[in-house]
């Protein structure tokens, strides 16, 4: 027997076993906000690509969420799925089948209707190496993946289109967080014509079925975007047109900001100007803080002496001063003791790792063998505040007698050392920390974590790797159900405290996020700080001066 | 005069050509690696090397060069790694910007250096003579980004004349101009002092001055067009130096120039904008100085093409 899951509200999973077709709970819309008017956002980078299949920053990553849907999305401002551009699903008792019954009438900017084939297409795509896409290892749990992968086939032969308004996907194994995966970027729906008219440059002429559509795009300055006024989401968006202006320093954007010009800087407040805005009550007002789904850490290579031993690295975990790091950034940060962040599903509040403790830390590297410390490398990314970060993390190295010396280079450098088994003994990850990609605990594992990750170029670049744990981490996404999520998350805990008993990373902080925004604009807070959409949640948004 | 013209044009190609291999190489010899970039952190390693052979970057490096040098003669300079569009679009969408900005920050060194220059000739040994100096040494050594950030403190933020970056109107183009063109201002001022100096001691300026010329007739229609000159065939190779300034006031500005493409591309390490931008500018650096070169002798007979 199958069962039928709707969404996480009791309510309306209740409506749909009586077969009628509400609206369900997370669909109400904002009673207060207004209808019309136009915000400006500044970023100073040039946009990358509004492609879904290719676009993978936090600037293009709510861009793209505006303006295509996928099968699942998040109740806005949460980490709660919920259907989306399908209406309902169901999965097999066995966990490896699932199926979605899209939303009929559902349409593209175009106007052509969106029907299930296009969903199929859209995966076929992503997951086609032609395509270059860097989610597609995400759908690797789909029958076929493999073949598509390797250039052997065309198409995902898990991926079935039932009829139009039904798809059928059947995995290689159960994998709970595939209804996550269904809601990242890189499973939403883009129309075969458009993609095959634009070619490579499909990503600056994106056409897709979300609230908004775009208007205009001129290169280096600005992109405009409009409201759909076909959206399938009655009620939404509340705004006309968002208008992203390009090129536009922080510090300027703050300015302009001060002056009533703009509404939201995208790139946030300057670090240089954070205390002087939060010291203004004023300009405090409008400042939303949030979580975020991130941990700062600095990985040890475990295969590296004298990191190899496990008595260095949790020295290393005890000698780090967090308070004073975070005082570096001007406290915009919570202190980490543990890989998960305080908002993801899964985070152990009973843990409480390690002490700041130097004279244990001391006599614990002595343990190890080396009562007089040694000498050794500190990789990290070379925009402020890293260098200064790691200037901290040195000093404190230095008072349990680990002498670091500091590698601070571009980004891609620092990547390309980390992903070399010999090339990077201790990485400060800022800049270029994870950043989960959906809000499930899995995330922090497999690709950082776990053995997969730990490969020429991958991303593990402590080259941690504990079989005993990757296949503890296996069963725990075995747990499709949703309803025992909660005994799910506890395995999950599990498996990160015993992480933490090996040491691989010293996590050190939690950023916060600090959204600023203009006084006329409207919306409960937390579409300021969305975990998904950064930002902020475009959809949601309004502005109270219209009307 | 034709002889000439087709050796410096072999040497202006032979230039770019030097440049070209240099930027390759030391792009190709990054230790970043570029497809990993483009394949993201959940790319299986398959992947990976799928998109590095589609990219042709498994090649060695005098192949992948050729490539590249045969896709340019036909003006083709790839595709973006990062922002995925094709550079020729990326750079000519951004050129009249630069150009724009170029024109101005022109208009303001000569008319800043120039009265400057003028001024401080006349005045010779008098404090108005040092401050205009003392300044000008100051607009020369003062860095851009500082200049840039303290001309938009006070006349944008504090005294709203001007708006807060941005690109689109003539006011827009102002404090950019300006900061592009004092420290230009600078080095004019100081030629033209010195030109100015020693178009005044020369006879036919005394002959006018004996004829009891008006002093202003004099200095604007005796001296200033001989003092002038030397100055003017400076502009050319001007376009160096802006080159190298455009980086750092567009990305104070906001201005949408290739400048701020530059910068941006230089710290995603997106390989093919920076080759293209480094090309476009030594191009533009080789056509400015070839220009100069060619103009001075019409407006200085003194000055022979060998």
């Amino acid at each position: 027997m199958k069962k039928f899951l709707a969404s996480t509200v009791a309510a309306s999973a209740l409506a749909l076993m009586l077969g009628m077709t509400s609206v369900r709970a997370e669909d109400a819309v904002d009673p207060n906000a207004k209808q019309g008017g136009a915000i400006t956002i500044t970023y100073k980078d040039d946009v990358a690509t509004l492609d879904p299949a290719i676009g993978y920053d936090w600037q293009n990553w709510s861009m793209i969420k505006s303006l295509f849907d996928g099968l699942m999305d998040y109740e806005p401002g949460t980490t709660n799925l919920k259907p989306d551009l399908a209406e309902r699903y169901e999965i097999s008792p066995d966990g490896k089948t699932f199926t979605f019954k899209l939303r009929h009438g559902v349409k593209f900017h175009n106007g052509r209707e969106m029907t299930a084939d296009d969903v199929k297409y859209s995966l076929d795509r992503v997951t086609n190496p032609k395509t270059q896409s860097p989610g597609a290892g995400f759908f690797g749990s789909i029958k076929g993946y493999d073949d598509v992968a390797a250039g052997k086939a065309e198409s995902l032969s898990g991926v079935t289109v039932v009829d139009t308004y039904t798809i059928k996907f059947e995995l290689t194994r159960p994998d709970a967080t595939f209804l996550h995966v269904m809601a990242i970027n890189f499973a939403h729906v883009v129309p075969k014509e458009e993609v095959e008219k634009y070619g490579a440059d499909f990503g600056k002429h994106p056409v897709g079925t979300g609230a908004f559509k775009l208007a205009e795009w001129t290169l280096g300055q600005r992109i405009v975007f409009e409201r759909n006024a076909d959206y399938w989401h009655k009620g939404l968006p509340h705004l006309d047109k968002i208008t992203f202006e390009i090129g536009q320093e922080p510090i300027v954007a703050l300015l302009r900001l001060q002056k009533g010009e703009i509404d939201v800087p995208g790139d946030g407040i300057p670090p240089a100007k954070f205390q002087e805005v939060m010291a203004d009550p004023e300009q405090k007002a409008r400042v939303v803080e949030g979580g975020q789904l991130h941990t700062g850490y600095v990985t040890m290579n475990t295969t590296m002496a004298p990191f190899d031993n496990v008595k260095v690295r949790q020295a290393v975990n005890m000698a780090i001063n967090k308070a004073r790091v975070i005082q570096i950034i001007n406290g915009r940060a919570v202190p980490a003791n543990q890989p998960l962040p305080p908002s993801m599903p899964g985070y152990d509040k009973e843990y409480k790792g390690y002490p700041y403790d130097v004279a244990k830390a001391k006599a614990l590297l002595a343990e190890a063998g080396h009562p007089d410390g040694f000498e050794t490398q500190l990789f990290a990314m070379n925009t402020d505040p890293n260098p200064r970060i790691a200037q901290a993390i040195q000093q404190d190295l230095a008072a349990i007698g680990i002498k670091a010396s500091i590698q601070s280079l571009a980004q891609a450098n620092v990547i390309a050392a980390g992903g070399d088994k010999a090339g990077a003994p201790m990485i400060w990850s800022g800049g270029m920390a994870w950043i989960a990609d959906f809000p499930d605990p899995s995330n922090f594992y497999g690709p950082i974590l776990g053995c997969a990750g730990a490969v020429p170029g991958g991303w593990n670049w402590s080259w941690y790797c504990n079989k005993d744990l990757d296949a503890k981490a296996a069963e725990a996404d075995s747990v499709v159900d949703p309803a025992k999520s909660g005994e799910r998350d506890k395995m999950w805990s599990a498996i990160y405290d015993k992480v933490m008993e090996d040491a691989p990373w010293a996590p050190v902080f939690n950023e916060q996020r600090f959204t600023m925004k203009s006084a006329r604009m409207g919306g409960a807070d937390n579409l300021y700080v969305d975990p998904v959409h950064i930002p902020i949640n475009y959809d949601n948004v309004y502005v109270k001066d219209v009307q | 005069m034709i002889a000439y013209l087709g050796r410096r044009l072999i040497q202006s190609l032979l230039i770019l050509l030097g440049v070209s291999l240099i930027t390759f190489a030391l792009l190709y010899l990054l230790p970043a690696d570029p497809v990993r970039q483009i394949a993201g952190r959940s790319a299986t390693p398959q992947t990976v090397e799928n998109i590095r052979q589609q990219l042709g970057l498994d090649q060695p490096f005098v192949v992948q060069y050729w490539r590249y040098l045969k896709k340019l003669v036909s003006g083709d300079l790839g595709r973006s790694y990062i922002q995925r569009s094709e550079v020729t679009e990326l750079i000519v969408s951004r050129l009249p910007a630069s150009l724009l900005l170029m024109v101005g920050a022109i208009l303001c060194e000569l008319l800043l250096g120039l009265s400057m220059g003028l001024i401080a000739a006349v005045k010779r040994g008098t404090a108005t003579d040092q401050t205009l100096m003392v300044a000008s040494f100051v607009g020369v050594s003062a860095p851009q980004f500082v200049v840039g950030l303290l001309l938009l403190y006070v006349f944008a933020v504090r005294l709203s004349w001007f708006p807060i970056g941005g690109y689109g109107t003539w006011r827009h183009l102002v404090l950019p101009s300006l900061t592009m063109g004092i420290l230009g201002a600078g080095w004019y001022a100081r030629m033209m002092r010195s030109s100015m100096i020693d178009v005044l001691r020369q006879d036919y300026v005394r002959t006018a001055r004996a004829k009891g010329l008006a002093r202003r007739a004099i200095l604007f229609r005796h001296a200033l067009p001989n003092a002038i000159l030397p100055v003017i065939a400076m502009i050319g190779i001007d376009i160096g130096i802006f080159m190298g300034g455009i980086v750092v006031v567009e990305s104070v500005f906001g201005w949408p120039g290739i400048g701020q493409l530059a910068w941006q591309a230089i710290q995603r390490v997106d390989i093919p904008i920076i080759m293209g931008v480094t090309l476009v500018s030594a191009f533009a650096i080789v056509l400015g100085n070839l220009l100069a070169d060619i103009i001075a002798p019409f407006i200085d007979p003194r000055i022979k093409l060998r």
